[in-house]
């Protein structure tokens, strides 16, 4: 009998999938814009690092991760210093979500500010507005509902991550184990049906819900931009 | 008056493949340019508004230095008080007709009323710009372009899309914006008769630079 509480794992994957989303988006907004709007040195280099977590596969983003962020790294021994060892805890899960569902959010914050017609913000820029006003008057509330399509994309796939969650943040229930590896999990134990119901049952209508959204959103905003067309 | 230059420019610009040479000396304040279709009209509207890329040479506005390149001056838009109408009006989709009256940095909202209404936009107030004709998106411009106490005003083709009564009427306004505030215009246009109380002087751009016409020359039938 399997005594896995599936209502943890959901309840764990949606707070990580979130934290994740929400952390990395003010990052993804700036990178988004700057390769948008931006000419500058070494731009397709920038622009491959981003897409990598999207190709490689998430065991080696994993593992790459913990080389970095693991206990015998600088980094993680300081950070395990400081009281707050990240491999195997739901930081590990929060930050394996992040980095699998970036590649994603820049692509969309990206796009979003493509499909905005450079004047609206030259156009700004005559009506007294710096930069940084022009940026947050127009381009930002233009590109928004673009952003948010995007981050529901991202919030998705960081809800499906399993392969660098489990070798950075390990199978731990109630710490690190999300949906994936909860489903992971009960392949093997006997009588596992009742627990897996509600797991499959929330992947499967999370992530349809997530794709509607995003439909949805992109469509309202090409339409906002007069880009779409019947 | 003095005979001091208002429009003051030596410049190059970039298209593509061709270079356009725009050399400009005139103390008039308000300028008409007239010329075929590609000949850099808009682009010329583009340099003074200082959102044109790739522009060499030295440009001057009422005694300020816009451009300078040999200098390696470039006064940003925003320092420029222009009032920028494109011939596609850009308003923002994002904002009603309103919040795109009041979208400049200086728009006093006391004064929206009064303008909105020589305008005949003041029933539009509320509505979003995909939810207006072609000629209330142009008014709506104009109106911007005005709110924004502009000491330039480009007008790029303005009243391509009125009806003669509604011209008329945007015309007035205009008229008697510009001797309100002295405002210098730039306008694009293939219609010189009907913006002749507009303007002072009006020149022709083709590829080899700007020529002065005869505003009342048969130019003004063009299309």
């Amino acid at each position: 009998m399997s005594t896995l509480d599936p209502w943890l794992a959901i309840g764990l994957s949606l707070r990580a999938a979130a934290l994740a989303t929400l952390l990395s988006l003010p990052a993804a907004i700036a990178l988004g814009h700057a390769l948008a709007r931006r000419r500058f040195l070494g731009k397709a280099l920038v622009e491959a690092i981003v897409l990598l977590p999207l190709v490689l596969p998430p065991v080696v983003t994993g593992l790459l991760l913990l080389r970095v962020f693991g206990r015998r790294s600088p980094i993680g021994a300081s950070l395990a210093a400081a009281g707050l060892p990240l491999s195997f805890s739901t930081g590990a899960v929060v930050l394996a979500a992040a980095i699998v569902g970036f590649p994603l959010l820049v692509r969309s914050t990206r796009s979003a500010f493509e499909a905005i017609d450079v004047r609206y913000e030259q156009l700004s820029r005559t009506l007294g507005w710096g930069k940084v006003s022009t940026f947050v008057r127009v381009s930002l509330p233009l590109a928004a509902p673009g952003i948010l399509a995007g981050s529901v994309l991202a919030f998705t796939r960081a809800l499906g991550e399993f392969g660098a969650t489990v070798v950075l943040a390990g199978n731990v229930e109630g710490d690190t184990r999300t949906i994936a590896l909860a489903v992971y999990t009960l392949l093997d134990a006997p009588r596992s049906d009742p627990a897996m119901r509600p797991l499959l049952a929330a992947s499967v209508g999370l992530s349809l819900l997530a794709v509607l959204v995003h439909e949805v959103l992109t469509r309202h905003h090409l339409e906002r931009l007069g880009l779409h067309h019947e | 008056m003095n005979d001091a230059p208002v429009f003051d420019l030596d410049l190059h610009v970039s298209l593509g493949v061709r270079d356009i040479p725009l050399q400009l000396h005139t103390s008039a304040k308000r300028i008409a340019i007239v010329g075929p279709s590609g000949a850099g009209k808009s682009t010329f509207l583009r340099i003074l508004a200082g959102v044109q890329r790739r522009v060499r040479g030295r440009l001057r506005f009422a005694g300020s230095t816009w451009l300078d390149s040999d200098a390696g001056i470039h006064a940003p838009p925003e320092q420029r008080r222009i009032g920028w109408v494109p011939q596609d009006a850009l308003l923002f989709p994002h904002v009603d007709v309103r919040r795109n009256l009041l979208g400049s940095r200086a728009a006093r909202p006391e004064r929206v009323h009064a303008l909105a209404e020589a305008l005949a936009i003041d029933t539009l107030l509320t509505r979003f710009p995909r939810h207006l004709s072609g000629g209330e998106r142009q008014r709506v411009a104009i109106g911007r372009a005005l709110l924004s106490e502009p000491a330039l005003l480009l007008l790029d083709e303005p009243f391509a899309a009125l009806d003669p009564a509604r011209r008329r009427d945007v015309v007035g306004v205009l008229s008697s914006e510009v001797d309100r505030s002295e405002l210098c215009v730039v306008l694009v246009s293939h219609d010189l008769d009907r913006v002749a109380p507009l303007v002072d002087r009006c020149f022709t751009l083709t590829e080899c630079g700007f020529t002065e016409t005869n505003p009342t020359s048969d130019v003004t039938t063009q299309d």
